[in-house]
């Protein structure tokens, strides 16, 4: 690594703005910082009343000013498309686990629709702590520009950086370092880095760092779905830092900081007695499932076919904690997350690429990780899971989408309509961990079959048809990406109602809407198709909320009070849900209840449908979703589970399945799960307040308080 | 025959929730269990026999994501 004046040195200084430092009050600072890269223009804007009442803040804020910032035809890598990052309201509380997270908003190049992705690290907290509650990035710089917000000075940098890394493990060292002023002060410095691949592929991501002070190790937390890195290093952004020293526990200037106190030492308490006997978050993090998942064939295997294999048990959670995660680690990404599931593998030998040979630390696996890379691809060994997760991190490629993209080729090699020709040599079989390392190697060099597999799973299906003559209906079943973005890494087969929690999203097929498998499946709690639409009615809503307010999902559901079975709606944990009442109207002032919660997330999540239908695609036939979602496609599929698919036609569909083939059979089923989805549509729209085709009502609309014009003349058009 | 979240199950001599939970695989750690809308504590799986004609719930608390 270059010494860091040296590049430092080389910095040109393109425009620098000051401006007077803020107070947050009651969890808003109410101004927000507007960075123009193609014109250096740096302003602030103030913060509306009615962006607090009607967006909250985070991605809320967000997809406001993306709205105002583009029109239907704006494509991702056009000038007026922005990324927006912003933490909201209680973003940088330390009294309860999981409240440093950042939303990210910008139009997606996978899907062309806003995408919203949240990530943990230091960034939004510091930058609201700097004075600004979001920052809007608009423009496109001519050269590799760094920003940088020094927040105890009251200034904002945009420097010409030409020397520095793109990767963002490396970069993130070399910043931290180079904003510095001593080891001390790198806890104060936080970057915000792409990398390699984001140039080369339409799924990069976002690294956000925060400096761990016992590994001393500027760690990375990802922003990943929906190619937002790729965004960024199309608008020649390097990297942004941000700087604030002085980080305490009661900077937002709550209102009632006593409760905020108490409802935080509640849950520290829970955690503390509890995590060890349920989700084991403080010791392996969301990995702690990749077993369960398995057990009850929910883990996804060979591109979504499967929910088990036999070799799961190579890479199941106690493989890891014994030979690879660190223990014994405070491994919060936010001060005062006794939750602290960002669990990470030190000196770990990397193998492979251009860092072969490199002791470094891997920020992982996540449960989607293990399952992405991992048993979707048939790769059951837990180095090659660690090695693809350490380059897709630096590299800056969303481990969901490589996972599922990966899977989707591997398929598509080993039934021929991909081969070695096309793949520059790369034998993709499903388990060839060699193989899907050469080919995230090659989205990072912007080379080979890397390039065209780093355009995402819809793009490849359109290639491979028209190129290959590959069937494109087959590629539509297998295919596992809908509106454009990859799935992320449950089989949702078995369970109608995630079947809608995937299908009838506002960004695409990502679970943090809902995740009602065991609701559904196993608990059989959901039955009616009612039932299953108000789970996808209160869900989406809930978990739309911690995105508002800079919140992480996690401690909700990850952990349960002892007693949470005695209660009335045990799912929803309502002991946590009150908690959010009690800290949201602690630091804000406001007097929500858990039912004006639901509202507050109404409000931004219907925007969000109609800024898609704005954009031109949001309705109910962008909800379609591909047939291996739902049921068996291949005769392989079938026969591995013909018992329970058997079943199922003579108890739920009234076919008698005896000596029928089985093509014939996977038709009927296929003819039943679709009628079926079809009926969950029509409930889960009613029950959201939208018309059939998916389009939110005039009345709904008004009823929740968002109807704004510009938001009424969109759905008229459709009405 | 007993009833397990809703769906028919064979019901024999000496089944105990622990040996109920263990035959249906269901090893998720947040699981909470009832007999006919009566909550059963972890610390009694093992010796709470299951009665023909019990109405069990097996509640898991949802995970992912």
């Amino acid at each position: 690594m270059m010494n860091v004046k040296d590049l430092k040195e080389k910095h040109k200084l393109l425009t620098e703005y000051s401006y007077e430092l803020g107070k947050v009050d009651k969890g808003y600072t109410n101004r927000t910082l507007y960075i123009n890269l193609s014109e250096n223009k740096i302003q602030a804007k103030s913060v509306t009343q009615m962006m607090k009442d009607k967006f909250i803040g985070g991605k809320g804020f967000g997809l406001w000013y993306l709205w105002n910032a583009v029109t239907p035809k704006t494509k991702w890598n056009d000038l007026e498309n922005q990324i927006v990052i912003a933490g909201g309201p209680i973003c940088g509380i330390t009294q309860y686990p999981g409240a440093g997270k950042s939303l990210i908003c910008t139009i997606s190049p996978l899907t062309g629709i806003p995408i919203d992705s949240n990530v943990g690290g230091y960034f939004g907290p510091l930058l609201k702590f700097s004075g600004w509650d979001a920052l809007e990035l608009q423009g496109k710089a001519e050269k590799d520009v760094i920003i940088y917000i020094d927040g105890n000075k009251g200034t904002v940098k945009i420097e010409e950086a030409p020397l520095e890394a793109i990767d963002g493990h490396v970069l993130g060292e070399q910043l931290t370092e180079m904003y510095a002023d001593s080891e001390e002060d790198k806890r104060n410095v936080a970057v915000v880095t792409a990398g390699t691949a984001a140039e080369n592929t339409l799924i990069g991501l976002l690294n956000f760092t925060f400096y761990d002070v016992r590994r001393k190790v500027a760690r990375l937390k990802q922003a990943g779905r929906g190619g937002i890195g790729t965004v960024f290093r199309d608008k020649k952004i390097k990297a942004l830092v941000v700087k604030y020293k002085g980080v305490k526990g009661d900077l937002n200037n709550p209102v009632d900081q006593p409760m905020i106190n108490k409802t935080g030492i509640k849950l520290h308490k829970e955690i503390c007695k509890l995590d060890e006997k349920q989700n084991n978050m403080r010791k392996i993090g969301t990995a702690n499932i990749i077993e369960v998942m398995n057990q009850y064939d929910l883990l996804p295997t060979h591109n979504f076919k499967y929910g088990s294999h036999p070799d799961a048990y190579k890479i199941a959670s106690t493989v890891f904690i014994e030979k690879y995660i660190t223990q014994g680690m405070a491994d919060g990404c936010w001060y005062g997350c006794s939750m602290a599931c960002a669990k990470a593998a030190d000196r770990f030998q990397l193998k492979t690429g251009p860092y072969r040979g490199h002791l470094v630390t891997v920020d992982g696996p996540e449960y989607e990780n293990a399952a992405g890379l991992g048993s979707n691809c048939g790769i059951f060994d837990p180095e090659a899971i660690l090695e693809l997760n350490f380059y897709c991190d630096t590299y800056a490629v969303d481990t969901i989408s490589f996972g599922t993209l990966t899977a989707f080729v591997m398929e598509c090699y080993e039934n021929g309509i991909i081969n070695k020709k096309i793949t520059d040599g790369l034998e993709l079989n499903f388990g060839n961990a060699e193989a899907a390392l050469e080919l995230l190697h090659q989205m990072s060099r912007g080379e080979g079959f890397g390039k065209i597999a780093g355009q995402g799973v819809h793009r490849m299906k359109k290639i491979f048809a028209e190129e290959y003559g590959a069937d494109p209906d087959f590629l539509f079943d297998i295919g596992m990406e809908q509106k454009g973005l990859e799935y992320s890494e449950y089989l949702s087969k078995e369970s109608l109602a995630q079947q809608g929690g995937y299908g009838l999203t506002n960004k695409g097929p990502q679970h943090d809407e809902a995740w009602l498998i065991f609701m559904d499946m196993v608990n059989n709690q959901i039955p009616t198709f009612e039932d299953k639409a108000e789970a996808l009615h209160y869900f989406p809503m809930f978990r739309t909320w911690f995105g508002l307010y800079g919140l992480c999902k996690l401690p909700w559901n990850d952990i349960a009070p002892e007693d949470n079975a005695l209660t009335d709606e045990p799912a929803k944990i309502p002991e946590h849900v009150q908690n959010y009442v009690d800290i949201c109207n602690g630091v804000t002032g406001k007097n929500i209840d858990k039912h004006e919660l639901i509202r507050e997330s109404e409000r931004v999540y219907n925007f969000q449908r109609v800024f898609n239908i704005r954009m031109g695609k949001g309705l109910r036939i962008h909800d379609k979703t591909p047939y291996r979602s739902m049921g068996p496609v291949t005769v392989e599929e079938y026969e591995s589970r013909q018992e329970r698919y058997d079943n199922q036609l003579e108890e739920l569909a009234g076919y008698n399945p005896a000596e029928k083939l089985t093509q014939e059979k996977i038709a009927l089923l296929r003819r039943y799960r679709e009628n079926q989805f079809g009926k969950l549509t029509d409930a889960v729209y009613d029950r959201r307040g939208w018309t059939k085709e998916g389009v939110p009502t005039i009345e709904h609309l008004k009823k929740i308080g968002m109807d704004l014009p510009e938001v009424i003349e969109v759905v008229k058009q459709y009405l | 025959m007993i009833k397990v979240n809703g769906r028919d199950a064979e019901w024999e001599e000496d089944l105990t929730v622990e040996k109920l939970l263990e035959k249906n695989k269901y090893t998720f750690p947040k699981i909470y269990v009832k007999i006919n809308d009566e909550l059963v504590p972890q610390h009694e799986y093992a010796i709470r026999i299951i009665m023909d004609e019990d109405d069990i719930k097996v509640i898991h608390l949802m995970a992912g994501g």
